[in-house]
């Protein structure tokens, strides 16, 4: 455990994060029969309560967790739209929409006090990896339904600095904000930061010229590696946090100054860690699948929310930052398909729903996905069918232009589409491998 | 009047169109004439053969992505301005080439030239019109 500081120590709220252990494991109980009392407004859970013979009058101890039944994307996806949502419409203050496995986003809702929750935990965050009242921070993050520009914008704004919320793309206009109104702070998705750090490299404005001294990285999975070489190239300190929208968005877990993993803000979640394929616990320090459930939440109350997030649970002591909270540790991998590309999620099975607009019986394709320089490119290879082979080059070009539109009408991203010959693709016994990943996303 | 013409996806990758040569030979058929089309990518070969639906029956079963179109073939002279009259008579009528190829014709000075009209019948009615020669297969394939 690292015990030296590497930036000023500060805790935003000490009465939460420093609690005493058993202080919290008791509001921790307090906080989850609410939830599971919320949740039961959804048929979904009366009836997964009933099926496992479960109810909220028998949940007297944390580990009463481990009777109540896991929730997935699937189950989210089941109950399109807002079959989650814990309270009546009238009472939502804001929705927001992470991508979903079949081309419909999932739609999460948050009450007020959700907001002002989701707010305090990311100003946790910021804080604890070093936001101060008096900086400038450029928010970089797009402002839409994606979790992180709105989660951030509230976090800084609880904070008290001043906010650019310049949102995410044009690198040229990044780089004169940068510069003219001296932000010391910046905050994107870390492919991000490597395509700005070539753009510094290569432009007019030179990083002497630009206060920048800090940034808070997430929305894609990233690296040691990479932390290294954005802090020695950017001359900049980074921070990692994590979140998901199913949950909340950003504010989950985040780093302090002492940097031992990211802590878990344990008073609004139960982490667990699963195998992926018994479903059982494992336990702090080993890998496996991160499950959560969010206990104060309102608007979208779902009860141990199965990630698909691969990571482990750092529980060494008390940290030599003051707080109590058990860490996590990088984000390691994914126990489905799912591939968050430049910050967005994506899914196989929307490239499939794509195809299958262009030709009723999709053909057999595969994802591949390189970072050639700072950014992530995919290319989707497609081993063209009878029907979409024509004899006219234009035609051809056409088709191809049609499938990169579907893909992106779906995905909200630009792929390249390589047709090759049929039986030309790789084949794997059992399940599809759809994805072939070179991004090195892992030390 | 029209002609079958076979196109094959071809990838850009060695050997992809030597495979294609070499089911053909294996099975007899010639080629009387055959035109690449590429990108960096992939590729489209076209190809004019006698015996068309054997060609595709065997190219088929070689596993390759095979489409029929009819094409329009028509001689020109070999002599200066020969092309540019034909080009001239298909413009007035106002019909598209899609694309189009030449190669030549056996040992007479004369080229034919393969197209890909968007509207195949009327091309053909104002070649014969203008006096042009749109060969037919036996013509075409005439030994
Ligand atoms: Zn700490």
């Amino acid at each position: 455990m690292n015990t030296t500081p590497i930036i000023d120590n500060n805790i935003w709220q000490p009465e939460f994060e420093c609690m005493a252990h058993s202080e919290r494991k008791a509001l921790q109980l307090e906080y989850l029969q609410g939830a599971v009392s919320r949740s039961l407004r959804n048929p979904f859970y009366k009836k997964a309560f009933a099926d496992k013979g479960v109810s909220v009058d028998q949940i007297k101890s944390l580990d009463d967790l481990q009777r109540l039944p896991l929730t997935t994307k699937a189950d989210l996806r089941d109950n399109y739209p807002l079959g989650f949502m814990g309270i009546p419409r009238n009472e939502v203050s804001r929705y927001q929409g992470t991508s979903g496995t079949t081309g419909k986003p999932t739609w999460v809702a948050y009450t007020k006090n959700d907001v002002e929750n989701w707010s305090n935990l990311c100003a946790r965050f910021l804080v604890s990896g070093g936001l101060k009242k008096e900086h400038t921070v450029q928010l970089s993050f797009g402002f839409g339904l994606f979790t992180g520009g709105f989660g951030l914008h509230f976090g800084i704004e609880k904070v008290g600095a001043a906010i650019i919320p310049i949102s995410s793309g044009n690198s040229d206009r990044q780089l004169t904000c940068m510069h003219d109104l001296a932000p010391e702070i910046l905050i994107c998705t870390p492919s991000y930061a490597l395509k700005l750090m070539d753009t510094i490299q290569g432009g007019d404005i030179a990083r002497s010229d630009l206060r920048l001294e800090h940034a808070f990285f997430g929305g894609e999975p990233w690296t040691e590696n990479m932390r290294t070489r954005i802090e020695e190239g950017l001359k900049i300190r980074c921070w990692n946090n994590y979140g998901l929208a199913e949950v909340q968005g950003p504010g989950v877990s985040g780093e302090c100054a002492y940097r031992n993993g990211m802590h878990i803000q344990e008073d609004h979640f139960i982490f667990e860690v699963i195998d992926p394929d018994t479903l059982e616990p494992l336990p702090d320090g080993e890998q496996g699948e991160i499950v959560i459930t969010p206990l104060r939440r309102e608007g979208f109350p779902v009860i141990r929310y199965r990630t698909r997030d691969i990571g482990y649970i750092i529980n060494d002591g008390v940290c030599s930052c003051g707080r109590t909270t058990r860490r996590m540790s990088r984000i390691s991998g994914r126990t489905d398909d799912m591939m968050i590309i430049r910050g967005v999620n994506v899914f196989p099975s929307q490239i499939e729903t794509a195809l299958m607009r262009i030709d009723s019986v999709a053909p057999h394709y595969m994802i591949e996905i390189s970072r050639p320089n700072a950014m992530d490119e995919i290319t989707v290879h497609i081993e063209i069918k009878p029907d979409m082979f024509s004899d006219s080059m234009i035609e051809m070009h056409k088709t191809k232009r049609e499938i990169g539109a579907a893909i992106h009408s779906i995905t909200g991203l630009n792929m390249n589409i390589d047709l090759v010959s049929p039986n030309t693709l790789k084949r794997f016994e059992g399940k599809a491998k759809r994805v072939v990943d070179h991004r090195n996303l892992v030390d | 009047m029209k002609i079958q013409q076979i196109s094959l996806f071809l990838e850009n990758k060695p050997g992809h169109l030597n495979a294609i040569c070499r089911t053909l030979a294996n099975n007899e058929i010639n080629i009387v004439t055959l035109s690449l089309a590429d990108t960096q990518q992939f590729g489209i070969v076209r190809l004019i053969v006698e015996e068309w639906e054997k060609a595709r029956d065997v190219l088929e079963k070689a596993g390759h992505v095979v489409n029929l179109r009819e094409v329009v073939a028509a001689t020109v002279a070999n002599t200066p301005g020969g092309m540019a009259e034909i080009l001239d008579t298909i413009g007035k009528a106002g019909v598209n080439i899609e694309y189009m190829y030449a190669f030549t014709y056996r040992h007479e000075s004369k080229a034919v030239l393969i197209f890909r009209f968007d509207d195949p019948d009327k091309a053909i009615e104002a070649l014969t019109a203008a006096g042009r020669d749109v060969l037919d297969a036996p013509t075409l394939f005439a030994k």
